[in-house]
């Protein structure tokens, strides 16, 4: 049977247009599927929504040519700082999901709102011929043929492809129909998420202070904005949430006053429990798992974001691949090579992160000694892990093209 | 069938037996499945570099006839009609024809699978651009024979590939030890460590029958990442040879 399309990606978030641009570089036509309507989060205003691009994530938007627009728009890191007097080399820039190797020079990372990123990605799909956006309507069920799968959408028009990848975040909806069992726990800690304007120009700087309660992360805007991450017990963060702006800045300014000086308010305030949730299996015959939807790390600062891109880069490569030596694209042993290549790594970064927010996030007295210690043992750890990793993963070397900003 | 026939009786009996398991990619056929990326990634190289045609484009091979020699299943006959090539799957036994149709159907492409022998397509006339002779030569009964018919169903200018397992203690500690009694991939006795022939035996037959060798690579099996990489100078067990009919 002819397909239409080589894939259909439900979820229209972020991970799937960068993998559907990703695709198209390659020569495959993909469509994606958002059940949001697109312009909509296109037109929005800043909701104090940003992403820490890791550099490897960096790179990718370079490959896919969306970074030369993107680059006046983020604010570089230039320096990460714990309030605390504790050296940052370690834990800081491993919490904040960042490549050890990759701190050498330059900046560490990048700030980048979501209304940049998204409507980058959005214009970028509408001049790629290979790319169609079908946004505003949701997979309501799919169905798995010998030579392909097929999705049906909410308006009953069935669309036709040779893989189908889910992109659709930590409840998707393409592992639960497949029968892809997930695990995860939460952590009794939920994220306040905002921007700030600090009356002390940011610098370029990042700040991580471990308070009891959670870390905090002050991490620097452009326009001289700032964007918080405050984790607190789920049960005080709900009274946190709740508490009128004033109250809720002045609480804030009692945490961060010491490094910020005093603080006004910028756009609104969200708050996400933290979860963390990991797919048993990252494919099925015909069908992948990509970003949250594989492994749902807490929603803070883009984590999450810079592991989907890897997934991104590793799928994509691994697709383009098989395409240019004629193999069947959905073949369970092609997208197995996907999984290979990205669970281990996945699964040992959200435990690890898990790890570090557990050391982190508690006042047993016991552990506050073993703060300092942990520091410098993960920072100690972190070359010789990422070896065992890679020895482990039999990928010695080899890192998806796009992360290291070569083209497919 | 009246032609002088090389394929050894015995042999094709064997690979009957084995004809429904082609597709379970952790089956019986589990080391081609393994294999199979990287003697494509060769295949398709050579073919581009030799055709000027771009793998990133759509049906690159498209024009070019194309004839898989010992093709069972169709692990590589559907790669190469995917890639747009005009293809013809051979094979000895008569089994693997049908497994073949069915998956070629069922994959959607159109592939021409022929219970038939290179001698019996060369002696009636048959060219193509493309021969490929994969994992065949050790299990023929006269490989020189065989690879003059192999030659002789090319077109001038035409391109063959390849691939064998080379004869040293190395081979039949990996290939017969190991594949068939260790990792029991392969039933024992599908091999015959005599008929594995040395890459500058294999030199001297395809000079003998015609052929102008122009590459060679080994297929060299990574135990940590579990999978094949291509190689330039590692030919101990698994290589793959490019040859050329003169023009005109």
């Amino acid at each position: 049977m002819e397909h239409e399309q080589d894939i259909l990606v439900a979820g229209g978030g972020l991970n799937g247009p960068a993998l559907a641009l990703a695709l198209a570089q390659a020569g495959l036509r993909v469509t994606v599927i958002d059940p949001r309507p697109a312009q909509a989060r296109a037109d929005a205003g800043f909701d104090g929504r940003a992403y820490a691009l890791a550099l490897a994530s960096q790179r990718l938007l370079s490959a896919l040519g969306l970074w030369q627009g993107l680059a006046p728009l983020a604010q570089p890191i230039r320096a990460i700082r714990t309030s605390d007097g504790v050296p940052p080399e370690g834990a800081v820039p491993f919490f904040l999901g960042f490549d050890q190797g990759e701190l050498d020079e330059g900046p560490m990372g990048f700030l980048l709102e979501d209304r940049h990123l998204y409507a980058a990605f959005l214009a970028a799909m509408e001049a790629e011929p290979r790319v169609t956006l079908r946004a505003g309507v949701a997979v309501v069920a799919q169905a798995i043929e010998p030579a392909g799968v097929a999705v049906t959408l909410g308006t009953g028009e069935v669309l036709r492809g040779r893989v189908l990848v889910g992109c659709d975040g930590r409840t998707s909806g393409v592992a639960a129909r497949a029968g892809i069992r997930r695990s995860g726990w939460g952590y009794d800690q939920t994220a306040l998420v905002g921007a700030i304007r600090p009356e002390r120009p940011h610098e370029g700087v990042a700040h991580q202070i471990f308070l009891p309660q959670g870390p905090l992360a002050i991490l620097p805007l452009t326009e001289g904005r700032a964007s918080i991450v405050w984790s607190e017990r789920t049960a005080e963060a709900r009274v946190i949430a709740a508490l009128p702006d004033e109250a809720y800045r002045a609480l804030l300014e009692a945490r961060i006053g010491h490094v910020t000086g005093p603080i006004t308010l910028e756009g609104p305030r969200f708050s996400y429990p933290l979860t963390l949730t990991l797919a048993e299996r990252y494919v099925a015959p015909r069908l992948a798992l990509v970003g949250d939807a594989a492994h749902g790390v807490h929603p803070i600062a883009g984590q999450g974001l810079n592991l989907g891109l890897r997934d991104v880069a590793a799928l994509a490569q691994v697709l383009a691949e098989a395409r240019s030596r004629g193999e069947d694209i959905g073949a369970l042993d092609v997208l197995e090579r996907y999984q290979r290549w990205r669970r281990f790594d996945a699964t040992v970064l959200a435990l690890g992160m898990d790890a570090v927010n557990r050391l982190f996030s508690n006042d047993n007295p016991l552990l506050k000694v073993a703060r300092g210690l942990g520091m410098r043992m993960v920072g100690a750890l972190a070359a010789p892990r990422r070896a065992f990793i890679r020895e482990a993963a039999g990928l010695a070397g080899e890192v998806p093209r796009l992360l290291t900003g070569q083209r497919l | 069938m009246t032609t002088m026939n090389t394929v050894d009786p015995a042999e094709v009996a064997k690979f009957e037996a084995m004809a429904a398991e082609w597709w379970d990619p952790s089956g019986k056929f589990k080391p081609l499945h393994m294999l199979n990326p990287c003697r494509l990634d060769y295949i398709c190289t050579q073919i581009a570099a030799e055709f000027g045609r771009d793998l990133k484009s759509d049906r690159p091979f498209a024009g070019l006839r194309l004839l898989d020699i010992g093709c069972g299943g169709g692990l590589l006959s559907e790669p190469m009609a995917r890639l747009g090539a005009d293809v013809v799957g051979a094979d000895a036994a008569a089994r693997n024809i049908p497994v073949a149709q069915i998956h070629a159907a069922q994959s959607g492409l159109a592939i021409d699978y022929r219970h038939t022998t290179a001698e019996a397509m060369a002696a009636a006339g048959e060219r193509f651009d493309v021969v490929l002779n994969m994992e065949v030569v050790e299990h023929v009964a006269d490989p020189l024979a065989y690879l003059t018919a192999c030659h002789d169903l090319l077109k001038p200018g035409g391109l063959m590939v390849c691939s064998t397992l080379n004869r040293n203690p190395k081979s039949w500690l990996m290939a017969i030890v190991g594949a068939e009694h260790v990792m029991r991939w392969l039933p024992k006795g599908t091999h015959d460590w005599r008929k594995f022939i040395t890459p500058d035996e294999l030199r001297d037959l395809l000079v003998r029958a015609g052929f102008d060798p122009v590459d060679r690579k080994g297929m060299v099996f990574n135990p940590i990442s579990w999978s094949w990489r291509l190689s330039d100078r590692d030919l101990s067990v698994n290589y793959a040879t490019t040859s050329l009919r003169r023009a005109g």
